[in-house]
């Protein structure tokens, strides 16, 4: 039952957090600047006196704040995002477009992050400062250091195009929906996956290894060690289970990794998915993209953000009173 | 009269403007809230740490303060250091009212009113070097500066028995007898006229206990302090205090001058403890019987009604449960040795005894 | 005997002599521990290195003859059009797409890379410090609102901050270096508020308070010297994620504006050309890889000087032996793994036992 309750408080806060971001962003993106610059930013830097005036009448740019404003969340909540004027369509027409892109990134990479990073860093625990273990810290230290975008390029560089000149083309850069194939989709899908995957990786598998062992440490482990239960029992059965919470919390801190993760790697990979049209709408000045984008992005740290929180107090029970 | 909140009597304390009293603490009540858990933490209760305590301290002379653990004898020496706020009573230095003043109006108090902490490995900042520690006075007050300062700082030092050439070492190169002197300095470096000893000694080996008990003393001589001194051990109490205050649960059960509450305790408390003090010499160990007492340790949540002591008092009788003893002198003693009895250990009666009556029911 | 009699023998006892060993402070011995571990050297020499690569930027300028900005249509570029290797035509490292000497635009990027990197974890750092001491040590209703305001940011993600920032006023290095800042500071002052919380608690805090100490005099004298091992580790690790995220930010365009070079707008660059330049990616990855590889081995080593029981991720100095426990020093603080524990955890006490991350900022 404290769950149920926990999670109507979490919507709760996650809603509320929702409103201040878009509050924040209607504060930025129209009060905080002229109202003229307002009108330009929103119709195009490249606009004509006609359709500045149409966008100053389609925004209410000319009534006051607070009207804006109403108008700004009324849009809102009917899921009006406005248009960009650049690709002369609905935001919403292209979030439509786009996520599958999107997701396809994230959920592979996250998947492979998590899964890769665990896997390592609870062998390195429990083989501890073995040859496994140094090589694992080695590539952990590496892959720390790297930004994205390097790994992205280097990957490109030195596996995609030594693979295609030699008349391998399973791997490629841009897109291939699922719908035209499963195997080219893979193909254009791992090297983002890995790219993604590979900074996190590492700092789940240094945070999981250093968890694992200090659960390990534990005087009730001893015991359960003593009582004659099998290593592997008491490893996945207590020690992981206990050890899992820092990388859980962790989680919800790296939402926003991730959002930058997935800008930069459709980026270098060319993938048209959300986060390249976000990037490319800045220098294009096509702001409503932008507006549309940054809400949605919030939202979806806000939901991410509460999945964490859940599986958090699945994991420890002392935190669904809070 | 008696105490609106807590309903003790009190005998009338004489008018206190005389030029010896130096502290005089009045009724002084600290409870502490407990909050229920939730997300609105309502206080669901108190621990009552000091339910209505008075005590003078006369200038140039030690009080000593006992009582076991939790009795509330460090929540008293803070609330009159003004470190916690007092719920409610009043404290009295040299005639003025110093309860709950604002940090400022406090300050020149601060120069008055020092304490030496019981644990001289925390009672140090341990990336401190020792002559910053004890400068530290000299600093906030902005009396010496500099040359001068160091000067000050090396003088204590030695005065209290350190090496002055130790002045820019760390604590932690000091062991716990000579980190107890440091502590000594800094409280003495503004030539306070009181200096609240909490528990000075407890942590030291016994040699060392001693060093430290004589330099107090010497320094009280010198410069006519007065000390207010906590412990729980009774021996090193009686040699120092020139008058005791037993406290239990938060109240006063017995004080008087050192020697009439040690030769004659009335309270049956103060005689329980008296008799489980130990004894260097082992023929009188053995010789002595000692008292035991029966029932639980209360919480000062919920304390007992009536006469706190009355569930483990061997001498309890019905009145005890019911009514709350007044803190007066009894019959035959000197106005300035008080207990809060009903029925007060006589001279020469033997508590023991009437413990073993009462298990053997 | 009582304690009466014992005190006229002990009185001629001399206490225990003091360790005869000279007054070292805290920072002497960790300096002395940092210095014998050979990984952390060799980082520190490297980050020397790349210092003076950055200061001798126009120096190299001016060896090679080419300026930064000046692109060389007609040596720099083969005849496709193409950027040309290393080597060629006296570009020690080739040029980018339109001719620039790629060499000096790598050295002026070290310039921006480390400036943004120190400059903007010396403000998170101040400012961090100060905002974790007064909500530790105030507690209450400050301390409630400003770790809230901790938490929201530490989870924010800024990159949708700088994102909305480049739409509004156009990319700029102020920008860059206010949301780095913003972004850093949350996490230190999590730390110290942490930490504060626990020492407030110490006795010599209310020693110092009795003297009549006010809470300036308390936190900045006091408490603030207790912290400065878990701060000084943590801003040493802060410093290659602001490096990072400053090249990330430069490469997706919201960054460091052209034509002024940083290493993530030559990356950016770059892409278009891996096929045709491998120099023109390798080089300006190699800088931003040594640099921040080189601040992260830094800060691993000035955690285990300061505090040698934790283990070392890469044991390149005196390996430390022994199970790592909840073990409190001598002076009954916390050693610094288990600081920088609740410093995350805030006052709750919650089993979770971590590692320090600048999480959010690997991106």
């Amino acid at each position: 039952m404290s769950m149920v309750w926990f999670l109507i408080r979490r919507i709760i806060t996650g809603a509320i957090v929702l409103w201040l971001v878009a509050t924040g962003t209607f504060f930025l993106f129209f009060a905080a600047i002229p109202v003229a610059t307002v009108a330009r930013n929103l119709a195009g830097r490249a606009a004509s006196p006609p359709v500045l005036a149409q966008t100053t009448r389609y925004y209410g740019l000319d009534k006051p704040i607070i009207v804006q404003y109403g108008h700004f969340m009324g849009k809102l909540i009917h899921g009006n995002l406005g248009e960009s004027f650049y690709l002369q369509e609905p935001v919403t027409t292209i979030i439509k477009q786009d996520l599958p892109i999107t997701i396809s990134v994230v959920i592979g990479g996250v998947l492979l992050w998590l899964i890769s990073g665990l896997a390592v860093g609870i062998l390195s625990a429990t083989r501890a400062r073995s040859l496994f273990d140094r090589f694992a810290t080695l590539g952990v230290l590496a892959g720390i250091s790297a930004p994205t975008f390097v790994v992205g390029e280097l990957l490109i560089l030195f596996v995609f195009v030594p693979l295609n000149d030699h008349g391998i083309t399973f791997i490629q850069t841009g897109y291939n929906p699922i719908t035209a194939g499963f195997v080219p989709w893979l193909g254009s899908m791992i090297l983002p996956w890995i790219t993604l995957a590979i900074v996190q990786a590492a700092v789940y598998t240094r945070l999981s290894r250093g968890s694992l062992l200090d659960t390990l440490g534990e005087d009730y482990i001893r015991t359960a060690r003593s009582k004659g239960l099998t290593e592997r029992r008491v490893l996945y059965r207590h020690a992981v289970r206990a050890a899992m919470t820092p990388v859980v919390s962790q989680l919800g801190i790296d939402v926003g990794a991730l959002l930058g993760g997935v800008l930069v790697v459709e980026q270098v990979f060319g993938l048209h998915g959300l986060g390249y049209q976000v990037v490319n709408a800045i220098p294009q000045g096509d702001q409503p993209v932008v507006i549309g984008l940054v809400i949605l992005a919030a939202a979806f740290v806000v939901a991410a953000n509460i999945i964490v929180d859940m599986s958090y107090a699945a994991l420890d029970p002392r935190v669904r009173i809070t | 009269m008696t105490d609106s909140l807590t309903g003790q009597a009190i005998n009338d304390v004489p008018a206190d403007m005389s030029d010896d009293t130096l502290v005089r603490v009045d009724n002084l009540v600290k409870y502490f809230p407990v909050r229920g858990t939730g997300m609105i933490s309502r206080t669901v209760a108190h621990v009552q740490a000091v339910d209505g305590v008075s005590l003078t301290i006369k200038r140039g002379k030690t009080l000593g303060l006992v009582g076991e653990t939790g009795c509330g004898k460090s929540t008293l020496a803070r609330c009159i250091a003004g470190l916690i706020p007092a719920t409610k009573g009043k404290v009295y230095f040299e005639g003025n009212d110093i309860t709950n003043l604002s940090r400022n109006a406090m300050r020149p108090y601060r120069r008055e009113i020092q304490m030496i902490f019981q644990d001289p490995y925390g009672a140090l900042n341990p990336r401190r070097r020792v002559g910053s520690i004890i400068g530290e006075p000299f600093a906030i007050h902005k009396t010496e500066t500099g040359q001068e300062r160091k000067r000050a700082v090396q003088g204590l030092m030695e005065r209290v028995g350190l090496n002055p050439e130790h002045y820019n070492r760390f604590p932690a190169e000091f062991s716990g007898g000579q980190r107890q002197r440091i502590g000594v300095a800094r409280a003495l470096a503004l030539r306070p006229k009181l200096i609240i000893c909490d528990e000075p000694v407890s942590a030291l080996d016994v040699s060392i206990q001693a060093q430290v008990l004589n330099l107090l003393a010497d320094l009280q001589d010198d410069f006519g302090l007065s000390y207010l001194f906590i412990a729980h051990d009774l021996e090193v109490v009686r040699h120092v205090s020139d008058s005791v205050t037993v406290m239990y649960l938060g109240r006063v059960a017995e004080s008087g001058p050192g020697d009439q509450v040690y030769e004659h305790p009335r309270h049956p408390y103060s005689a329980a403890l008296l008799s489980a003090a130990p004894a260097a010499d082992p023929d009188s160990a053995a010789a002595r019987q000692r008292i035991i007492l029966t029932g639980d340790v209360p919480s000062p949540i919920n304390p007992p009604t009536g006469c706190r002591f009355h569930p483990r008092c061997p001498k309890a009788q019905d009145l005890c449960a019911t009514s709350e003893p007044a803190l007066e002198a009894k019959a035959g003693d000197p106005t300035t040795h008080l207990a809060a009895c009903h029925f007060p250990v006589e001279t020469g009666e033997n508590l023991a005894r009437a413990g073993r009556r009462e298990q053997q029911l | 005997m009582s304690v009466t009699e014992v005190q006229f023998q002990a009185a001629r006892v001399e206490d225990a002599p003091a360790i005869a060993i000279q007054g070292r402070s805290q920072w002497q011995l960790t300096w002395r521990r940092l210095r014998s571990d050979k990984v952390a050297v060799g980082s520190i020499v490297v980050i020397f290195l790349v210092i003076i690569f950055a200061l001798a930027a126009p120096l190299i300028a001016h060896l090679t003859g080419h300026p930064v900005n000046t692109a060389y249509t007609g040596i720099g570029e083969n005849a496709s059009g193409n950027p040309v290797g290393p080597g060629v035509h006296g570009f020690p490292l080739g040029t980018d797409q339109i001719g620039r000497d790629l060499l000096v635009r790598i050295a002026y990027g070290a310039r921006i890379s480390l400036f943004v990197g120190l400059l903007t974890t010396a403000l998170a750092t101040i400012a961090g410090v100060s905002l974790g001491l007064v909500a530790g040590y105030f507690g209450g209703v400050v301390d409630a609102i400003l770790a809230r305001f901790f938490d929201a940011a530490l989870a924010f993600p800024f990159i949708i901050l700088a994102l909305a920032l480049a739409s509004v006023f156009s990319p700029s290095l102020a920008i860059v270096i206010g949301v780095i800042t913003f972004f850093s500071w949350a996490g230190i002052s999590r730390i110290v508020r942490g930490q504060t919380l626990s020492l407030k608690e110490k006795e010599y805090i209310e020693a110092a308070k009795s003297l009549g100490a006010g809470p300036m005099r308390i936190m900045f004298i006091d408490i603030l010297p207790n912290l400065l091992g878990p701060v000084l580790v943590l801003s040493t690790l802060y410093i290659p994620a602001a490096v990072t995220f400053e090249a990330t930010l430069s490469f997706l365009g919201i960054g460091i504006p052209e034509p002024a070079p940083s290493w993530g707008n030559i990356l950016s660059e770059a892409q278009q050309f891996y096929h045709v330049a491998w120099w023109y990616v390798v080089f300006p990855a190699a800088a931003l890889l040594i640099t921040t590889l080189a601040f992260n081995l830094l800060g691993d080593g000035i955690r285990d000087a300061i505090d040698p029981r934790t283990e070392r991720i890469f044991a390149g100095g005196k390996a430390s032996r022994g199970k790592r426990g909840r073990r409190r020093n001598k002076d009954g603080g916390l050693s610094l793994d288990q600081a920088i524990v609740v410093g995350q955890q805030g006052d709750q006490t919650l089993d979770i036992s971590r590692q320090p991350d600048v999480g959010g900022l690997d991106i």
